[in-house]
């Protein structure tokens, strides 16, 4: 309010100072941005001041190079299986038309809205024994040795494709939207033949949707702990609980965490380079093209695989947890109403607190392009990649030493910052900035110089220009950093659990708690709604993007 | 452009604190709706007979509600509460120091308690009512944390392919005969941690570590993430024997008593079924402990010992109390009786022994 008055003042010294100001804020709270994003890694970093290096020498043992694998493996597997997934179906439904494209383009986009903790539970509680496959098998007259086992990469990997391919899938999609379609028809007019069309031009030229996409499944793959532990697949993540809880060694969790971020770091270092010197510029609107009609074997193969993909990422998921919620309706204790109120004020909070930030990090790199605002911004982005539980210890530990700093000044024993719903939102914007910066920045990246210069010579204000071309032009990125954000907050977990303060449980947290006892029935109601709430934005995120 | 901006978020930034408090006013005042009079602030000026016991618990929510609700009603003394994993809770107690608002530390394991007495977040309690309830194996050497309800960690076999006198101890799981027919929860379990632990403790490292290597060599399929696969495995047929606390067996038997398995006692010869509890201490920096004290008393007194441990099917830690019927049907047996706080001491060598055998 007093900020208005001070804007609205025509008081020449007031307008000076709003010029040097104007040329310094932005530095000012970006700077701040990445400190506060940068602050949880102190005690982490500071973690290697004591190493124990007998612990070590067992880790290296035991577990260290299985970790590495692992990992690995985990990683190739997801990725590539993303990748084929995410851009086939994209192409599937851009390009061609078939009966049921109208669902499966938006159907494809639903498996967004359930975590892979859930799917893997879903998964194992279906193969388990005693499960319903099992008593499936059994009326056939088929025993126990025909029940695949999942708890196997391939089970692990298959979770984490079905629930992360959506990222590729919906960058993709609108990016061929954009511009695939009409280069790929410009080669094929030009005697390219299909796949040298694909491959040579429109693959190149929608890098940077397809790298963005994978980017944020592999470092959603990375950060992940609830599915792997529900597999017993070990990872970074496991091992960074492995040395919290069974050798009561918070230094080394922190220095395995390191680790992990080292891994993270190499996957951002390599979407930079992935992404290339492109400035995407928007070649016009998407035009209403007319579809190809899709014929012959391979026609139906691929219809049919699309169906397939949904079926398995979506439709027989939730058929699953609604016969569970069912079949122990008697069983569910009562409260998780409010558990999903609470998940659903803190996710708009969350997004909210993050969408701002994520603009103060667009507009200062829009203000000027400088090396240090690059590498700041690049940096803020890496708590998605830290998992939830070590990015909170970080925050706590971050915030108590801040605390008492001022209890000693203030000689005030009450805490300020450490308890209380500061910190869970804090850790909610650090983790998920990346998520909100990305489609801000490439609409911004997309609002041509050009357009803005001719504004200006057309003699647009500063204001102008902000509302009548930056804001109608950056809408579609804002809602589309809303949504994902809101959707990634609702399904945190690990970070939600330590962080949460008094009357602040949300339905991931219940989840974890039931899934840990294994009991899968229970977990099927906060889990349903978790689906069920999660699915509003993806459905809003679909609409947006429908052309 | 910031003109907008500067607004923007000057004025988000005040409709945040202004959220922010609200919200925190309203999470208060749900928390204490358990409680049957609303606390004031001034509520603290009443003298400790009404000042508020807060509780981090890692027991889960419906286990100890309806407890805390008895507890105020008998007393007129609000309790609010948290729930969490416990490490999680440790690490947040050591991290809060003498700002922490907990009065009382609740969780299960005597290997997370140990912990807690590590980390120097508990204090002694001086208690003869805890003393004449609680049995000394139950409670931490130094008086920082006492048992309430005890589990045991024992065999289950499928009645229809094993002979229980086949079945002698733990030990003996790594015997030729259950080659194929052995499953095991995963050993990052702390359940787990701690029966190796005691293991570690009656055997040393090495023999823990050949008695663990024999568990792994006669597994018939991958760990299970819990204790309720592990019995369903069996029961599918995929092996015979399994280790479980005896809680998990209840519940399945609530939900299928003609369930073809059975708990087995083991070791009856020699140190005694492996046993750990759920149990609660007061924090170092508790402003409270007269309260406190009073709860947790309350807690393994007659009256409530039957029910809090019977809630969840386990044993009550207080030997005058019977278990409840459905825990008594399992029969009597002799428990290990060397003090759990071992558990956690020799925690970080089990996992050690545990990864060294390939047990994951």
């Amino acid at each position: 309010m007093i900020g208005n008055k001070l804007l609205r003042s025509n008081d020449a010294s007031v307008h000076r100072w709003r010029q040097r100001m104007g040329a310094w804020l932005p530095v000012i709270l970006l700077s701040a941005v990445f400190a506060i994003c940068v602050m949880p890694l102190v005690p982490l970093l500071a973690s290697w001041g004591q190493v124990e290096p007998e612990l070590w020498s067992h880790l290296w043992q035991t577990e260290l190079r299985q970790l590495f694998s692992n990992t690995i493996i985990l990683i190739t597997l997801v990725g590539t299986a993303s990748f084929l997934l995410g851009v086939s179906l994209a192409w599937l439904v851009v390009m061609y038309d078939f009966p049921g494209r109208s669902i499966l383009q938006w159907g494809l986009m639903l498996p967004l809205a359930i975590p892979p903790y859930i799917l893997a539970f879903v998964l194992l509680g279906f193969t388990d024994f005693g499960g319903p496959m099992q008593q499936f098998l059994f009326a056939l007259g088929l025993g126990i040795e025909w029940l695949p086992d999942m708890r196997n990469p391939l089970g692990v990997g298959l979770v984490f494709t079905l629930s992360l391919y959506p990222y590729v899938y919906l960058l993709m999609r609108s990016a061929l939207q954009r511009k695939g379609r009409s280069s790929y028809e410009s080669a094929r007019t030009l005697g390219y033949s299909k796949a040298a069309a694909f491959w040579r031009l429109v693959i190149p030229l929608t890098r940077p949707a397809w790298v963005a996409g994978l980017a944020l499944v592999l470092m959603e793959t990375l950060a992940d702990f609830g599915a792997v532990s529900i597999f017993n697949y070990n990872t970074f993540t496991t091992a960074v609980y492995k040395s919290w809880y069974g050798f009561y060694s918070h230094g080394t969790a922190a220095q395995l965490a390191c680790l992990l971020l080292l891994f993270v770091s190499m996957a951002v270092i390599a979407e930079k380079w992935g992404r290339g010197k492109g400035r995407y510029e928007q070649s016009g609107a998407a035009l209403k093209q007319y579809r190809q009609r899709l014929s012959g074997g391979w026609g139906l193969v691929a219809q049919c695989g699309a169906w397939l993909v949904f079926a398995l990422g979506f439709i027989l998921p939730v058929i699953q947890l609604v016969y569970w919620v069912v079949s122990s309706f008697e069983q569910h204790t009562e409260g998780t109403i409010d558990l999903l109120i609470n998940t659903v004020l803190l996710a708009v909070l969350a997004a909210v607190i993050t969408l701002l930030v994520a603009s103060i990090m667009v507009w200062a790199q829009r203000h000027k392009q400088t090396k240090p605002r690059g590498v700041m911004t690049e940096v803020s982005q890496l708590g998605y990649a830290m998992p939830g539980t070590v990015l909170a210890v970080g925050i706590m530990m971050a915030l108590n030493g801040i605390d008492s700093w001022i209890a000693d000044i203030m000689d005030d024993q009450s805490q300020w910052l450490a308890t209380g719903l500061f910190a869970l939102l804090l850790a909610y914007v650090i983790r998920f900035l990346r998520i909100g910066y990305g489609p801000l920045a490439s609409s911004m990246g997309q609002i041509k110089p050009s357009v803005v210069e001719t504004a200006g010579i057309l003699g647009a204000g500063k204001r102008e220009r902000l509302f009548r071309v930056y804001i109608p032009l950056l809408r579609p990125g804002v809602l589309t950093a809303l949504l994902l954000v809101f959707v990634e907050v609702m399904k945190e977990m690990p970070a939600t659990l330590i962080l949460r303060t008094y009357g602040w449980d949300t339905l991931a947290v219940r989840i974890y708690e039931l899934s840990a006892e294994g009991q899968w029935e229970l977990t099927s109601l906060p889990a349903i709604m978790l689906v069920a709430v999660g699915i509003i934005p993806v459905i809003l995120l679909i609409k947006k993007s429908e052309l | 452009m910031n003109k907008w901006l500067v607004s923007i978020v000057a004025a988000s930034a005040l409709t945040l604190t202004a959220c922010g408090d609200s919200e925190k006013e309203q999470a208060k005042t749900n928390e204490q709706s358990a409680t049957p009079e609303q606390q004031s602030p001034a509520a603290e000026k009443q003298g400790a007979a009404q000042k508020e016991i807060v509780v981090y618990s890692s027991r889960k929510e419906h286990l100890i509600k309806p407890f805390f609700e008895q507890f105020t009603k008998e007393t007129g003394i609000p309790v609010v509460y948290i729930t969490d994993g416990a490490a999680p809770l440790i690490s947040r107690l050591k991290a809060e120091g003498e700002r922490s608002p907990a009065d009382i530390l609740m969780t299960v394991d005597a290997g997370n308690l140990w912990q807690a007495t590590q980390e120097g977040i508990l204090q002694p309690i001086e208690s003869d009512v805890l003393e004449s309830n609680i049995p000394e194996s139950l409670q931490d050497p130094g008086n920082e944390w006492f048992g309430l309800t005890v589990r045991a960690r024992t065999i289950v076999y499928s009645k229809e392919r094993v002979n229980p006198e086949n079945l002698t101890t733990y030990e003996a799981l790594g015997d030729e005969q259950w080659k194929g027919r052995l499953c095991l929860r995963t050993s990052k379990k702390v359940y787990n941690q701690s029966l190796v632990a005691m293991l570690v403790a009656r055997h040393g490292e090495e023999k823990a570590q050949e008695i663990v290597e024999g568990w792994v060599a006669n597994l018939a399929t991958d760990p299970f993430s819990n204790d309720t696969k592990v019995m369903n495995a069996i029961e599918a047929g995929a092996c015979d024997v399994g280790i479980v606390n005896t809680y998990y067996f209840g519940r399945l038997e609530k939900e299928n008593p003609e369930i073809p398995v059975a708990l087995f006692w083991p070791n009856q010869d020699t140190s005694g079924v492996h046993v750990n509890i759920s149990g609660a201490g007061i924090t170092k920096h508790s402003s409270n402990v007269e309260n406190a004290t009073k709860l947790i008393e309350w807690l393994s007194s007659a009256d409530a010992q039957q029910m809090y441990a019977g809630h969840n099917m386990e044993y009550p830690a207080n030997a005058e109390i019977k278990p409840v019927p459905e825990v008594e049907a399992w029969g009597s047996f002799k428990a290990d009786d060397m003090n759990l706080s071992k558990a956690g001491e020799l925690q970080p060598q089990a996992v050690k022994v545990m990864d060294r055998s390939g047990y994951k």
